[in-house]
């Protein structure tokens, strides 16, 4: 099948979670039963987000100021540093970017 | 979303085997007529078919894309350049956010096309050649097509189009030169794709003396492993089943994340089987494109859990997931059996045991054929040497 031609490498970007941050603009988002996909447009790259509060939390950093506030906002306490490890992750594939 | 059962504690990539709600990508072929015709066309094109959709008709699937948020298509054909809508159709499709990646043998990429295609976003090129050298290329794709290839990639970079993308079929005779083919791409500082030859169309003759024999497919893996840049389509999957796995879902996902329409709208489940058994239907019915996938009931079977049949007791079967259901197809095996290019070797074995059963017929297709139907032999004289066996 043709469906994982999403290889080529990106440069890791350092995530800063003091900073404002918001879906990528080149970033397109379907929901799916798991969570959602994430095509980006200019990396060609496909991702996947792996549960519904990951899409919840990524769909609503850009009405907080700053990451860390929109993770205090909606993740329960014990479950933050996985889901900020996880945004680092969409920061390095530039699925969400510094607003 | 097509299936009853729940399935949200399901690792991911059992989710994708029931099915998404739109597919990730989808293989769109635009036309039937090539001016090429290679040994191993998987959809056995040559001729224009006069029932192909129309530039209307392809631009209301593109809405539907959109609707669907298919993030891009694979247009190949025949050779989609040759539609005379073709730019027509590009265009619309990246004002839709529907990304476009498409196949050429770069006959008629002229230097004023390249400069064109430069200047559009969300659209890759995969030029085709299935040899590192001239000679290995146009046995499989016909005099002089090497040369038109290196003069479509000249024209790309020459217009500044930035990194397209070098696509090869791998064969019996080309995968000796897979270095060969990396300093090709690396002086265009293009990307090589390489993908697995599958017995399809006119394949079907081809398939017995060009596909790489067991130790060049163990090779070709190791070769692979060491380079996560070069893309693969996630083609190779079934060489999974040899250790770590390659790089990709792999998984078979015809009917599941990916499906194939014909140049009459036609929906096929894979992008390598244009064949009755695996058509779902017609963008053209009720409901168009979205109705199919949704609910064809091809496609909801598809989404059902699979047998492992003759592979349930093979420990490797989590790995490579019985293979490709097109190369099963096509070479006459059972669909809940090894792939036939297992490599175990037991879909050797499988297709020693075939033994009776009448042998896979290329379909003519749409091949180029004489005033009496018969097709017409490919361009040049093919010779393949006799496969040396290790």
């Amino acid at each position: 099948m043709s469906v994982t031609d999403e290889r080529a490498p990106v440069p890791a970007l350092a995530f800063d979670p003091d900073l404002a941050w918001g879906v990528h603009p080149q970033v397109a988002l379907r929901d799916e039963s798991f969570g959602a996909l994430a095509y980006h447009y200019g990396t060609r790259r496909l991702l996947f987000l792996k549960s519904r509060p990951l899409v919840e939390l990524v769909s609503s950093l850009d009405q907080y100021e700053s990451a860390t506030a929109a993770i205090v906002a909606v993740v329960p306490p014990e479950q933050r540093p996985a889901y900020r490890r996880a945004l680092a992750r969409l920061a390095a594939s530039e699925v969400i970017g510094v607003r | 979303m097509s299936v009853d059962a729940p399935i949200e504690n399901l690792p991911l990539r059992q989710r994708f085997t029931r099915g998404l709600d739109a597919p990730i990508c989808l293989t769109w072929e635009l036309t039937y007529a090539c001016n090429l015709a290679c040994v191993h066309c998987l959809s056995s094109s040559g001729r224009r078919d006069p029932l192909e959709l129309t530039p209307a008709e392809t631009l209301h699937v593109v809405d539907e894309l959109a609707d669907m948020r298919v993030f891009y298509v694979n247009i190949g054909g025949g050779e989609p350049m040759l539609r005379p809508d073709f730019f027509d159709l590009l265009s619309y499709a990246v004002d839709h956010k529907v990304g476009v990646k498409f196949s050429t043998n770069g006959t008629r990429l002229t230097a004023e096309r390249a400069r064109r295609l430069a200047g559009m976003d969300y659209v890759d090129v995969q030029i085709s050649i299935d040899g590192a050298l001239a000679s290995t290329n146009d046995a499989v794709r016909g005099e002089g097509s090497f040369a038109a290839a290196r003069t479509a990639m000249d024209n790309l970079a020459a217009a500044d189009f930035g990194q397209f993308k070098i696509s090869v079929v791998v064969t019996r005779e080309n995968v000796t030169q897979l270095d060969q083919f990396s300093t090709i791409a690396e002086s265009y500082g293009a990307q090589l794709r390489l993908t697995r030859l599958r017995p399809s169309g006119r394949g079907v003759d081809a398939w017995d003396a060009l596909h790489p024999t067991a130790d060049q497919q163990r090779m070709l893996y190791h070769w692979l492993l060491e380079r996560p840049d070069v893309l693969t389509g996630d083609s190779f999957f079934h060489l999974s089943a040899l250790g770590e796995p390659l790089d990709g879902l792999n998984l078979c996902g015809a009917g599941r994340v990916v499906c194939l329409i014909d140049p009459v709208g036609d929906v096929y489940a894979c992008p390598f089987v244009i064949d009755d058994e695996f058509l779902a239907g017609s963008v053209r019915q009720e409901g168009g494109f979205a109705r199919v996938w949704r609910q064809s009931d091809l496609f909801r079977s598809l989404r059902e859990p699979q047998s492992a049949g003759a592979c349930a007791s093979c420990g490797s079967y989590d790995a490579c997931q019985g293979g490709c259901m097109a190369a099963k197809f096509f070479t006459g095996l059972p669909l809940d059996g090894p792939d036939p290019e297992c490599v175990f070797g037991h879909g050797e074995d499988a297709l020693a045991a075939r033994g009776s059963g009448p042998a896979p017929v290329a379909a003519v297709g749409h091949s180029k054929v004489d005033r009496r139907g018969v097709p017409l032999p490919v361009p040049t004289p093919v010779r393949f040497r006799t496969p040396a066996r290790a």
